[in-house]
């Protein structure tokens, strides 16, 4: 919102550049990669949700994996268990994620900062149970694995494997998402985000009723994680909430807002590519030792940090900026936006 | 009857009784001061009727009760409260503070009509529009705050100390903006002010708060003549 200094032209040839790239990927690449390419889309999606909560309304959630794993399931039973086409499960999942997330919104009002991110927690560690108590999965465990969705036979020429189509699947959906994202933030409710997370007195004596906007957010971002979660299921063919699971999620979405970027509608987006292939980078870096591995990851993404404090996108829109100003003093040197520390009557 | 009306209205923080029960009343279009030293409670009154503080009595704007109510359901029905000490929100842009302002507006024409119109009052804001609020000047902070509450057509604006850290030269100017704008919009003032002078100058009554009570009250011309208040408030 704040860095409107691209063109528009700029910006859809930027857009229309990174959409080639990533349609493209799947083409070169094999299965393998291609699946990963895929996680880092529904993470994304998640990420995009809890940067609306966390990034633009100040309201900490570590326990997101929660939402995800209810739209994963959603999905996973409605095509098991009742013959759903995967994308017809979408629009349910999306309602009832909402209601799930305005539900859980509507206590957390009561709560700010460390205390809201420990019930948020606390949520992640009650899915699980609740899993356990009524998901009845193959052979007794918990686990769903619903049949995939399958190239169709238009789209032989370019998706000829069911994991190519699979990715395209995801891309559109989250090309949706981010889109939405993106027009929720540049308007009126965006503004009234970041009002209430700034000054929320303030905020109110506007006329933004906290509450409606709080929980309204709550609700989207469990709505986006819910989406994830089905696109998750569609990916990796497999509904799961193991505690661990939902765990390393929760912290994983968060990961990506903060490494990206918070409050950035981009960063997200970038986070999760970037989450992804760090993950996927240090992954085999010492394949029999088991510890070093995720210890390496963890400083890069320290490292990582403590170079870029804003995250991806908050330090390129800074580079840009200085990079502006230096070229724009090297065309026509002026005179220094601040005014001079010596006050004029005192010379 | 009176746009805005205070009957015996009582506010504490907590077990500390701040206002005991004191009662005014602002007309349409009308402009008055409330003067009061240091910790008198004027802010806590301002609070109370904007809704952030929670009072008893009775309380009304336009001839409907407003007591009890939530500050943005008072604010939709056409106060708009600028708060001591620049209440501008400091991570968001110029632009986007005075798009705030407009919240319970629907009116695309008329917010960008307003939009246009108060940049023109206000240049130093129309020319640091993607400026973040928080970069600016105190200066232009409190402009900026004021700008924003006029973006919400208020009816009623109670503005807590809009000279707070502004040179006296700025200050006048923005005190003749001000009744410009009563004038012109006919927008009522309650205004809590220690710059006493220009304040009366502006209002048409005044109230003076002591310890959270009502102590004198009257014309701003009687209030200017006042032996003690001048001792007191003006100075001389
Ligand atoms: N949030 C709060 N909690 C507890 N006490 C408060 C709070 N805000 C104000 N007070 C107390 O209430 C009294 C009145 O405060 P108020 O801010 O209304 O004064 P004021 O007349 O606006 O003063 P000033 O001219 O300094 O702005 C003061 O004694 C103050 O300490
Ligand atoms: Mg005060």
């Amino acid at each position: 919102m704040r860095g409107r200094a691209l063109g528009i032209g700029t910006r859809a040839g930027a857009a229309l550049l990174t959409v080639g790239v990533l349609a493209w990927l799947p083409q070169y690449y094999g299965a393998t990669d291609t699946a990963l390419f895929a996680k880092a889309i529904y993470i994304a999606i998640a990420a995009l949700g809890l940067n609306l909560l966390t990034g633009y309304n100040g309201q900490v959630s570590i326990g997101h994996g929660a939402f995800f794993g209810f739209g994963a399931y959603a999905t996973a039973i409605l095509m098991n268990d009742h013959g759903w086409d995967f994308l017809a499960t979408l629009p349910v999942v999306a309602v009832a994620s909402f209601v799930v997330g305005a539900a859980v919104g509507f206590p957390a009002l009561r709560v700010k900062g460390l205390y809201l991110a420990l019930i948020t927690l606390g949520l992640a560690a009650l899915f699980p149970d609740l899993v356990t108590k009524y998901v009845h999965g193959t052979g007794g465990t918990t686990l769903v694995q619903p049949p995939l969705p399958t190239s169709p036979g238009w789209a032989q020429g370019f998706a000829p494997n069911d994991d190519q189509w699979r990715y395209y699947l995801a891309l559109t959906i989250g090309i949706v998402m981010f889109i939405l994202a993106w027009n929720l933030v540049r308007g009126r409710f965006g503004r009234a985000l970041l009002a209430v997370r700034d000054h929320d007195a303030a905020a109110s004596t506007i006329g933004i009723d906290l509450a409606r906007i709080k929980v309204g957010s709550f609700a989207i971002s469990a709505l986006y994680a819910g989406i994830a979660g089905s696109v998750g299921v569609m990916v990796t063919g497999l509904a799961n909430a193991g505690r661990v699971e939902t765990f390393q999620l929760s912290i994983n979405f968060l990961v990506a807002v903060v490494i990206g970027g918070t409050a950035t509608v981009l960063g997200p987006v970038v986070g999760a590519w970037t989450f992804v292939f760090l993950e996927r980078a240090t992954q085999d870096l010492f394949p029999d030792q088991a510890l070093l591995s995720p210890a390496i990851f963890g400083v890069a993404l320290i490292l990582l940090l403590f170079a870029l404090p804003d995250g991806i996108v908050g330090g390129a829109r800074r580079t840009g900026r200085f990079a502006r100003r230096k070229l724009q003093a090297r065309r026509a040197p002026r005179a220094p936006d601040f005014p001079s520390p010596i006050r004029e009557d005192r010379q | 009857m009176s746009l805005l009306e205070v009957v015996d209205l009582s506010a504490a923080y907590g077990p500390i009784q701040v206002l005991h029960g004191i009662s005014l009343t602002v007309d349409a279009g009308e402009v008055v001061v409330v003067l009061g030293a240091n910790g008198a409670g004027k802010t806590t009154a301002l609070r109370a009727i904007s809704g952030l503080v929670a009072a008893k009595g009775e309380l009304r704007f336009d001839g409907v009760s407003i007591l009890g109510r939530h500050p943005e359901s008072i604010a939709h029905r056409g106060v708009s409260h600028v708060p001591q000490g620049r209440g501008t929100l400091a991570g968001l842009t110029v632009d986007e503070n005075m798009r705030l302002g407009a919240y319970s507006r629907r009116d695309r024409e008329g917010i960008a009509a307003d939009l246009a119109e108060w940049y023109d009052t206000f240049p130093p804001l129309a020319k640091r529009r993607s400026q973040t609020a928080g970069t600016m000047s105190g200066g232009e902070q409190q402009m900026l705050a004021v700008a924003r509450s006029l973006m919400s057509r208020p009816r009623l604006l109670l503005l807590d100390e809009p000279s707070l850290g502004l040179a006296p030269l700025v200050t006048k100017q923005l005190f003749e903006t001000l009744a410009t704008v009563n004038r012109e919009r006919g927008i009522a003032m309650l205004l809590v002010e220690q710059n006493a002078a220009l304040a009366l100058e502006l209002a048409a009554r005044g109230y003076v708060l002591e310890a959270g009570e009502i102590v004198a009250s009257g014309t701003a011309e009687n209030l200017s003549r006042d032996g003690e208040i001048r001792k007191a408030y003006l100075g001389r």
